[in-house]
Formats: C-alpha cells, sequence, structure tokens
C-alpha cells in the first residue's frame, strides 16, 4: 500500500482561512510546533487504549497466571499466596483426568472441525450457484450463529436425552435402537461435537463463499476451455484459490475447540456436567480447569493447566506453521 | 473461534470509486463472482433445504418445548407441535432465573461494550490504516497476535483482580477486559485501507483541520458503514458470551445466559421452564437477526479473505 501520509502546506504550519502572514513570528512558531505535536502523538492517542485494555486485562493476567501456577491459592482466601515451586504442574501432569482432558480436547477438536469445514465447503459451493431467494439461504444457514451456546446445549441435551429423546426416538423409529448419548465415550463426544457443527457450520460457509466469489473467472474460463468438468474446476481451481481461507479457518476453528465450556457443561448439567460426565468421558481441558478453580477451589493448579493450554496452542501452532509450510512446498 | 478472517478488506459499494488514483484498483479487472454463470440444479435446492430445516429445527423445537408441560417434553414420542403453556413457562422461568433483570444486565454489557468497541477500534484502526508512525508494523502485528490467545488463560488471575477492585460479581469486571477488540481494530483497518481516500484527509489538513477534527468529520462518516457491522457482530458475541461472565458473575447479578446455565444446574430443573428460559435469552437476537440478517450476512462475508 502507498503509504506517504500528506505533509501539511509549508513548515507544518497550516495555510487556514487566516492569513498565516497575519499572524507575529512566536505565535506562528508556536502554532507550528502544536501542530507537529499533534501529528507526532495522535496515532499513538488512537492506538492506546487497545494497548492499555489488553495490557491490563490480557497480557499482563496471561504471565501473572504463571506466578499464581507456582503458589498456592485458595478460592476462599483470595489474597494468601503461598510458594510451592512446580508442585501445581506435577499434580496436573500426574492427574489422569487431566490427560483425559486432554485427549478430549483433541478428539472433540478433530470431530467437530473436520466434518463442519468439509460441510461449509460443500455448502459455499452450493450458495455459489446462481440461486433463487440466495439471501435467504444465507441467513438460514447463518441463524445457528445467533444461538448461544447455552441455548444451543440445553436444546441439544434435550434432543440427545437417553430415554426419549427426540434423537432416540428418531433412531428407533427407523430401527437402529437406543444410544445413551452422555454415558457412551465415542457418542458424549459426537453429541458435542454436534452443537459445535450445528452453530459454527453457516459462520465458516460465509467465509468460503466470500473467498469463493474471489476467485477470477478467467480460471473458469480456461478451464472449461480445457475441458475440464464442474468437479475438476472445483478440485482443481477453487480448492487451491480457497488454500489460505481453509488454513485460516483451521487455525480459528482450532483455537475454539480449546475453549470448548457450555458445551460439556451444561450437556447434562449440574455436579455431572462440572465433571464432564460422570466417568469424565467429555471432559474439554477448560472444563478441568473450571472444575479445579472454581469447583474445587484450588486455583494453583487451575493456573497451571491454564498454562499447559498455551503449551498446547504453541505446539498446535507449531504443528500448523510445518503444515502450511509443507503444503505451500509441494504447491510450488 | 468468533472471529472473522483477518485475510482480507472488505469489499463494499462505492470503495473502488473512492480510491486514490494512487492505489490500483485490487479486482476491477476480474469479473467477480466465477461459477456463479452456473443455475443451481434441484439437487442444489434439496441439499440447501435439508441444512436449512436442520439449522432451524433446533430453534423451532426450542419453542415447542418451552410450550409444553415438563412430562410433555420428555414423552416418546416427544411432541412436534407447540402446546398451550408458552405463557406460564415463560412467566416461570422469568420469576426463578430473575430473567427481567438478566436481560437488562445482558443489554447493559452488549451495549457498553460495543460502544466502546466501536469508538475505540474505529480510531485505532484509522490510525494504523492511514496515519504514519513509529512502530507501526510491529505493534499491528502484535494486534493480530492477540487474537490467537483464548481468554481461559488469564481467567484466574483476572478473577483475583477483580476480588482486588471489588468487582467480584459486578458487571463491570465482564465489561471492562472486552472493551477493545483487535478483530475490531483489524477489521476497521482493513476497511478504511481502501475506503478512505488520503485526498480527503488532505484536504480536511488543507482547511485548517486538527487530527481530532479530521476523525470526527471525516473518518467517522467514511467509517459508518464498517461500523455498523462491526457493532452488529460485536453485540451478538457479547450477548452470547459465557465463559468469563459464568465464572466472574453469580447467581445474584447474572447476564441472560449466567442465569440460563444456572436455571439449569438447580437441582432438578423442570426442562419445559429451562426451554422457556433458553427461547426468552434466543429471542432478541432472532428478532435482530430477521431484521438485519442480510446486513449480518454482508459483513461477515465482507470481512472475510482474499486469496
Amino acid at each position: 500500500m502507498a503509504t506517504s501520509t500528506p505533509t501539511r502546506g509549508t513548515h507544518g504550519s497550516r495555510p487556514g482561512r487566516r492569513d498565516p502572514k497575519a499572524m507575529s513570528p512566536g505565535r506562528q512558531a508556536w502554532r507550528s510546533r502544536l501542530w507537529r505535536f499533534d501529528d507526532k502523538a495522535s496515532p499513538y492517542a488512537y492506538i492506546a487504549p487497545f494497548f492499555l485494555i489488553f495490557g491490563a486485562f490480557g497480557l499482563y493476567p496471561l504471565i501473572y497466571t504463571g506466578w499464581i501456577a507456582l503458589h498456592r491459592v485458595e478460592m476462599v482466601s483470595l489474597d494468601q499466596m503461598d510458594w510451592v515451586g512446580w508442585e501445581n504442574f506435577s499434580k496436573i501432569l500426574q492427574d489422569d483426568e487431566f490427560w483425559t482432558a486432554v485427549a478430549n480436547t483433541f478428539v472433540i477438536g478433530v470431530i467437530s472441525t473436520v466434518p463442519q469445514l468439509l460441510m461449509a465447503l460443500g455448502l459455499a459451493h452450493l450458495l455459489n450457484y446462481k440461486l433463487r431467494a440466495s439471501t435467504f439461504w444465507r441467513t438460514v444457514i447463518l441463524t445457528p450463529y445467533a444461538t448461544s451456546v447455552a441455548s444451543a446445549a440445553l436444546v441439544f441435551a434435550l434432543v440427545f436425552r437417553a430415554d426419549g429423546g427426540l434423537l432416540n426416538w428418531a433412531l428407533d423409529f427407523v430401527g437402529l435402537g437406543d444410544t445413551n448419548w452422555a454415558q457412551g465415550h465415542w457418542s458424549s463426544k459426537i453429541a458435542i461435537a454436534v452443537i459445535v457443527i450445528w452453530r459454527w457450520t453457516g459462520y465458516n460457509t460465509l467465509i468460503y463463499l466470500a473467498a469463493m466469489q474471489a476467485v477470477p473467472s478467467d480460471l473458469y474460463e480456461a478451464a472449461s476451455l480445457d475441458g475440464a468438468s464442474r468437479w475438476q474446476q472445483f478440485r482443481n481451481v477453487t480448492i487451491p484459490a480457497l488454500r489460505p481461507t481453509i488454513l485460516f479457518t483451521i487455525v480459528i476453528s482450532t483455537i475454539g475447540s480449546m475453549q470448548l465450556f457450555g458445551e460439556p457443561l451444561l450437556l447434562e448439567g449440574g455436579t455431572i456436567g462440572a465433571q464432564g460426565g460422570s466417568e469424565h468421558q467429555y471432559e474439554t481441558l477448560s472444563v478441568y480447569l473450571y472444575n479445579y478453580g472454581w469447583k474445587l477451589g484450588h486455583l494453583g493448579p487451575a493456573a497451571a493447566v491454564a498454562w499447559a493450554m498455551l503449551a498446547l496452542l504453541l505446539l498446535i501452532a507449531a504443528i500448523n506453521w510445518l503444515v502450511g509450510r509443507s503444503v505451500r512446498k509441494t504447491a510450488a | 473461534m468468533t472471529t472473522t478472517s483477518p485475510l482480507t478488506v472488505p469489499d463494499r459499494r462505492g470503495v473502488s470509486k473512492a480510491a486514490a488514483p494512487g492505489t490500483p484498483p485490487r479486482r476491477s479487472r476480474f469479473k467477480q463472482g466465477a461459477g456463479r454463470q452456473h443455475h443451481g440444479g434441484p439437487f442444489a435446492y434439496f441439499a440447501l433445504a435439508v441444512v436449512g430445516i436442520g439449522s432451524l429445527f433446533p430453534l423451532y423445537w426450542t419453542l415447542v418445548a418451552a410450550s409444553r408441560t415438563q412430562d410433555e417434553v420428555l414423552d416418546s414420542p416427544p411432541p412436534f407441535i407447540p402446546g398451550g403453556n408458552l405463557f406460564s413457562n415463560l412467566q416461570t422461568a422469568w420469576e426463578q432465573a430473575q430473567l427481567g433483570k438478566a436481560i437488562w444486565n445482558t443489554f447493559l454489557v452488549s451495549a457498553s461494550i460495543t460502544a466502546a468497541t466501536l469508538f475505540f477500534c474505529t480510531l485505532a484502526g484509522y490510525a494504523f490504516a492511514k496515519m504514519r508512525f513509529r512502530g507501526r508494523g510491529a505493534l499491528m502485528t502484535m494486534v493480530i497476535a492477540t487474537l490467537t490467545v483464548p481468554p481461559q488463560l488469564s481467567v484466574v488471575p483476572l478473577y483475583m483482580m477483580m476480588s482486588d477492585i471489588g468487582w467480584n460479581g459486578q458487571l463491570e469486571s465482564v465489561i471492562f477486559p472486552t472493551l477493545v477488540s483487535a478483530f475490531g481494530v483489524f477489521f476497521m483497518r482493513q476497511y478504511l485501507l481502501e475506503a478512505l481516500p488520503y485526498e480527503l484527509i488532505e484536504a480536511g489538513r488543507v482547511d485548517g483541520a486538527n487530527n481530532l477534527r479530521i476523525v470526527w468529520s471525516i473518518v467517522l462518516p467514511v467509517a459508518r458503514p464498517a461500523m455498523m457491522v462491526l457493532g452488529m457482530l460485536t453485540f451478538v458475541q457479547t450477548w452470547n458470551d459465557f465463559f468469563w461472565p459464568y465464572l466472574a458473575l453469580g447467581a445474584e447479578n447474572p447476564t441472560l445466559q449466567v442465569a440460563l446455565g444456572q436455571l439449569s444446574a438447580s437441582y432438578v430443573p423442570d426442562q419445559s421452564i429451562v426451554m422457556a428460559g433458553a427461547l426468552i435469552s434466543t429471542l432478541p437476537l432472532l428478532v435482530v437477526f430477521v431484521i438485519f440478517g442480510k446486513r449480518i450476512v454482508g459483513g461477515i462475508m465482507s470481512g472475510a479473505v482474499k486469496g
């Protein structure tokens, strides 16, 4: 981008309605210094609120979390911090429940992200056709985005209910029998993935659709001149053009699945929900953190969980980066 | 995953017209909307109808369950058409979970966060898009990097800080941490990069306007369409926010989502009442969605992606 900021008149003084020559030289110098200060300071003043607020409520707590993780802090006496060193970390790393939560978060992340993005890709392709009432379809598909996690989780909790739930009734109707959705190790994760998929597919669809509409039609014309079928065009023109967008949605969905909280908490609700199921079968890292810190009241280990999440995120980012690089290399 | 893609520039009406001669018109040499030359066949409509029904059915069923008794909701086969208990259920939910207070709280939180986000993000977005200052590139990279930090990482000290200040259980504890958003800064920057020509700023300077004056009389009017979109996205997002409000606010002073979570966590919840609560918490946004759906769709798409 061309970023030459326009310069002001001559010598920083401003040719305004008032004739500058009418001003005394001293006054003119003072004014020009004022203008220069205005120009120098304004950009910093405009971006300052963001950095101040992020610093106070984002960065500082993030670092402070690491400090708390080395202490014993209890919910009942927040002022008291006792140094315990690495104890909190060794406590959670030796806790089977922690590793269950790591595995659950990972599994739910994969089974919610992959089908979601594939469906979004297909839907975006359909919406990219010339359609009657295209805005209507887009709005309908986006509606779940306007629904809160809490509402969605509670409705789906009823849909997935073990005896007489909507889904089981339908499955029974076609002769597939009952599943105790919240109890099973796979079925409960699938149930949570369904909630996530329901809420976010439409949103990702629109992002893909926007990217598809930005693909220059020359490419399609050239492809069809070469005799490419519609599927080949989708495969060889659309998908490569969308690669950065797809990578981006993968990153965002990965970060999002690290944060899954409302869905597991409310699937069964109450104490069971706070433990992520009777056998922690759908407990995610966020639920584990919440349970340790807010239900059991031990904030030290909860802070250690937060830093473990940070480590996992960095790990995923590194993998993403490596994969992205190798994808780019093979493409080149 | 509540952010829109930070890869492109909003592509809104009038943008290319207004673009400065120095900046080449971005995509005008391409016909847009490739693939649109094909008409959708019956299969496309069928598939969209299936997905559409899947998208709307859970919301419809919320209404069904909210208008029945608990026994009917838990019956097999479950009911598929609304019953006659809607208003009594809404009333019970309203009283049991203090939903009146929760709605007011949610509105206060969403409105103040939206207003602050619009103000701060437009200012910062303008500075990053059109002003030259030392460290601009590095600072912008930092803004984008903060997009990837989930709130989970800082809730423990945040909770302790709030209790220090005496904001625990107060709306301030939910409002202040989210007064700005990195996504908002990025969104406004991308929009203003293309929508605000340097000539306009220059003209303002020649007329003797100082920087604040330029923001007020030139930047804000140009930024208005993007601010509308950012405002709606922010409002929806804050209205639905669950994790931090659930930790920070108690049962006495909840937002809607917190109240809903607590309603369902109560001893043995009455499911039809819980669904009535879910209906109350979703309905305002659905109304917004019916009215502004087209704009929200356009906003998400304009905030998205270029290759």
